[in-house]
């Protein structure tokens, strides 16, 4: 059976004790554990500063939880109790496509590099900030090629990995051959 | 007789006024998908008001403009990105 893969974040109200924020997360991932449904990856991204404020609270902790799962009814059953729930200020629930999935994969093995601020010139982020875009292709360093090569090596993926030095790569690779 | 082309004087030099040409930087470096929970690299779209850029000041392909405003619009849902501000850069 095919499985959709989801992607839920929501906003935990800040003035809960740090016990309470996580068991209003745990209450969740129990929810989608008892529907059958696996988690892929639970990602708390913590105390942030809202950019306005919501229910007059200027910040919120975040909870990202990734699952999968192909149970009818899930996505509107949890919805609900997020609507419900009083300490759930904001939430949204994104259907990933498999180019979603992959790159949430990069993402928690370090391969997707932040976008640089324009006083740092670097080009080993493979996102390719502001800067990369005036080169050709940025120049893979030492340390980023290793790393480059046993990505641009998997056979042919469907969903091309979001790389910067992809073409670099591979034309170095083939260098080497 | 006509003048030929070595012959006209121009006041200022012919060639100025050439751009730089624009591309889609999704299509370029094969990006294929793009997160909403990332502001820092939404804000590239985006001006000093909030407001997302149109497609003939970023450069990007009709499709990656479309997602690029899902995602914006998604980060403003939850608060990662303001919906009108003044100081945004």
């Amino acid at each position: 059976m095919y499985m959709n893969q989801y992607e839920v974040t929501f906003i935990v109200d800040p003035v809960l004790s740090n016990d309470e924020i996580e068991s209003t997360s745990k209450s969740y991932q129990d929810l989608i554990t008892n529907e059958d449904c696996s988690i892929v990856h639970v990602n708390r991204m913590g105390l942030k500063q809202l950019a306005y404020p919501i229910n007059r609270r200027s910040s919120g902790v975040y909870y990202c939880v990734e699952f999968k799962g192909d149970k009818l009814g899930i996505i509107p059953k949890m919805e609900l109790a997020l609507r419900r729930d009083e300490r759930i200020m904001r939430f949204l629930t994104v259907k990933l496509d498999r180019y979603g999935i992959k790159y949430n994969e990069d993402k928690r093995a370090g391969k997707i590099g932040t976008v640089k601020k324009k006083e740092e010139k670097k080009d080993d982020s493979r996102r390719g900030g502001r800067n990369s875009n005036k080169k050709s292709t940025p120049k893979p360093t030492p340390a980023a090629a290793p790393k480059a090569a046993p990505v641009a090596a998997a056979p042919a993926t469907p969903a091309p990995v979001k790389a910067a030095p992809a073409a670099a790569a591979a034309v170095a690779k083939s260098e080497e051959e | 007789m006509a003048a030929t082309r070595d012959e006209i004087k121009f006041l200022s030099n012919p060639n100025i006024g050439g751009r730089d040409k624009k591309y889609c930087r999704f299509k370029k470096f094969n990006i294929r998908h793009i997160d909403y929970k990332d502001p820092d690299f939404l804000t590239q779209f985006v001006n000093s008001q909030g407001k997302i850029l149109p497609r003939r000041i970023t450069g990007n392909s009709l499709k990656y403009q479309k997602k690029v405003a899902v995602a914006v619009k998604r980060a403003r849902h939850l608060s990662l990105m303001p919906y009108v501000t003044d100081l945004l850069k």
